[in-house]
């Protein structure tokens, strides 16, 4: 059916999205590449010329880094296993018959809508805040101590936070693909004598791999570059306590002008990310087919 | 959903349900509350929950200190002038990819979403850069251009879907009564492509709304979004829970109401397609 015309005219209509998306994926990141062999300080002007490793031996040798790494996993892994677990149980209350169904699916998904910098403040002045904070207040009324959330657990309080945000999407994600479940598949399964647990690990649990998966990835692609919730709390403090690797190359590129240290970070960061993204294709290639 | 519960064990569900929603959602409340209270009380020893002095001047101090209304103008600007720049190079790539594919579409497909996994700080000193050299720090145009890029992928991904879904049949239908190309794009093919279109348009502007990262590294007091101007109030002077609250309240409101209406679509977009 496609005659040349047609070929030649789909190719003028794609020609913008590639050419934009194509510049966009080689002038940075070239860029990046170039500057992190440099000796590039916008402080010290007077430093140029070709480094070599330097900027790599410096940035990955540092111990911010070995840091910033672990923080990088652990807020990663953490927000993963509070949205996903607490996901998967929230989606299965919610597609139990209940009253009100529609409107606390609505409640349920708002946390998502909320951008990262009033997510992050509230949490900061309105809850986890010594003094005044909702949690103070609670913890006053039970004649505890109140925590000072930032500076005795930063990484957990952002932790607590970006899995605030990020709740929400897992749940309505795993409740979609829940109710696709035909409701023939449960009852045969019911008549079948299989009880809760049984219907859960062999029906449900299987029916839902899928999502999960795809949940995971993609939380995995924005958790990696977690931003304004550090940003706006604790500045990837006390020290490098909250500092994930995306907020040490706004560190070292931007805040301290080392533009030479900040690319190589930044490459070290894309190759993170790549590792990441090679099995989030892999899965969401597969659904292409189907 | 027609399974047969007893009322007791409905109650149950439905209590724990309405627990948990109300849990999730009690930061949100926090805002709406405090937003309508006085400085005092808001930090008032003795918390309380309902605003006992009903108070609007949060509203207008916040205009007044910090010019609310620009950095609104900014993000709307920036977020739908992006997603409508998006649709204008985003719909005939979509549409060439869905209705004339070739054995590279699917391949061309998942390169423009390998772009999507590219994190923004291996490329943000670059761009830091070039910006600074443009003249293009804290500009609109210049964030727009750089929101429009970011959610490419994903507006081409999103309308792709929908596209998809549009029975060819129908064209060739319309062929045979006689239709001109012309008639056939107006009067079959844009009703069906509409609705797609829409859910992509909102999808977009929710996330260019709340977009972050590039938002606040690249723009600052002229072009500021509100993303950036929240973020400003992270080192705060004197009395402002009540304050922050209030503009905090202007900032999530109308994208909360246009999340709800979009949560369907919301699915495909963020999961590109994978889940519907």
């Amino acid at each position: 059916m496609a005659t040349a015309q047609t070929r030649t005219l789909s190719r003028i209509m794609m020609a913008p999205a590639v050419i934009v998306l194509l510049i966009w994926m080689i002038v940075p990141l070239v860029m990046t590449l170039w500057f992190s062999f440099q000796n590039y300080s916008l402080i010290n002007p007077m430093m140029t010329g070709f480094a070599g490793w330097a900027n790599y031996i410096y940035v990955l040798g540092d111990p911010s880094f070995t840091q910033s790494l672990v923080n990088t996993l652990i807020l990663v892994g953490g927000v993963l296993a509070i949205t996903v677990i607490g996901g998967t149980f929230l989606a299965l209350l919610l597609d139990q018959p209940i009253w009100g169904q529609g409107i606390l699916r609505i409640i349920v998904i708002s946390p998502f809508f909320v951008m990262p910098p009033v997510a992050a403040l509230i949490w900061k002045n309105g809850f986890m805040h010594p003094g005044y904070g909702v949690l103070a207040h609670l913890f006053e009324f039970f004649g505890l101590e109140p925590v000072d959330w930032f500076n005795q657990y930063p990484l957990f309080s952002v932790v607590i936070i970006v899995a605030w945000q990020w709740l929400p999407f897992a749940t309505l994600i795993l409740l979609t693909a829940l109710q696709s479940l035909s409701e023939e598949q449960r009852e045969a399964a019911e008549m079948d004598g299989a009880n809760a647990i049984n219907r859960f690990y062999h029906i449900i649990l299987p029916h839902m791999a899928r999502s999960i998966t795809i949940v995971i990835l993609i939380q995995t692609i924005f958790l990696l570059g977690i931003f304004a919730e550090i940003r706006v709390t604790t500045g990837g403090g006390p020290g490098y306590a909250s500092t994930n690797i995306a907020f040490l190359v706004f560190r070292t590129g931007i805040l301290s002008n080392d533009i030479g240290a900040g690319s190589a970070g930044g490459v070290v960061a894309v190759v993170i990310a790549n590792i990441v993204a090679f099995f989030l294709m892999r899965a969401v290639g597969k659904n292409l087919d189907a | 959903m027609a399974r047969n519960v007893s009322t007791g064990t409905k109650i149950g569900f439905t209590f724990a349900a309405w627990a948990i929603a109300l849990l999730l959602f009690s930061p949100i409340l926090w805002v709406l509350l405090t937003a309508f209270k006085t400085e005092a009380e808001a930090i008032a020893n003795s918390p309380t929950f309902l605003p006992q002095n009903f108070t609007l001047e949060n509203f207008s101090a916040v205009q007044d200190r910090s010019d609310y209304v620009k950095h609104a103008t900014n993000s709307i600007l920036v977020s739908v002038g992006s997603t409508l720049l998006g649709l204008a190079i985003g719909i005939p790539a979509a549409w060439a990819m869905a209705f004339a594919p070739t054995k590279r579409t699917k391949d061309v497909l998942m390169w423009m979403l390998s772009t999507k996994m590219m994190p923004a700080v291996g490329v943000l000193i670059p761009i830091y850069l070039i910006f600074r050299d443009l003249r293009l720090l804290d500009t609109v145009h210049g964030l727009t251009l750089i929101m429009t890029v970011i959610n490419l992928p994903i507006i081409i991904w999103m309308l792709y879907t929908y596209f998809k879904e549009i029975p060819v049949d129908i064209l060739e239908a319309a062929r045979m009564d006689g239709a001109e190309l012309y008639n056939e794009i107006v009067h079959v093919l844009v009703p069906m492509a509409v609705p797609g279109i829409a859910s992509t348009l909102l999808l977009n502007v929710i996330l260019a709304w709340n977009e972050a990262f590039w938002s606040i590294t690249l723009t600052s007091g002229r072009a500021g979004t509100l993303t950036a101007f929240i973020s400003s109030f992270s080192s705060p002077q004197g009395l402002f829970l009540a304050k922050l609250s209030a503009a905090s309240l202007l900032a999530i409101a109308p994208i909360l109401l246009m999340g709800w209406f979009s949560q369907k679509q919301l699915v495909r977009g963020l999961t590109f397609g994978a889940v519907k």
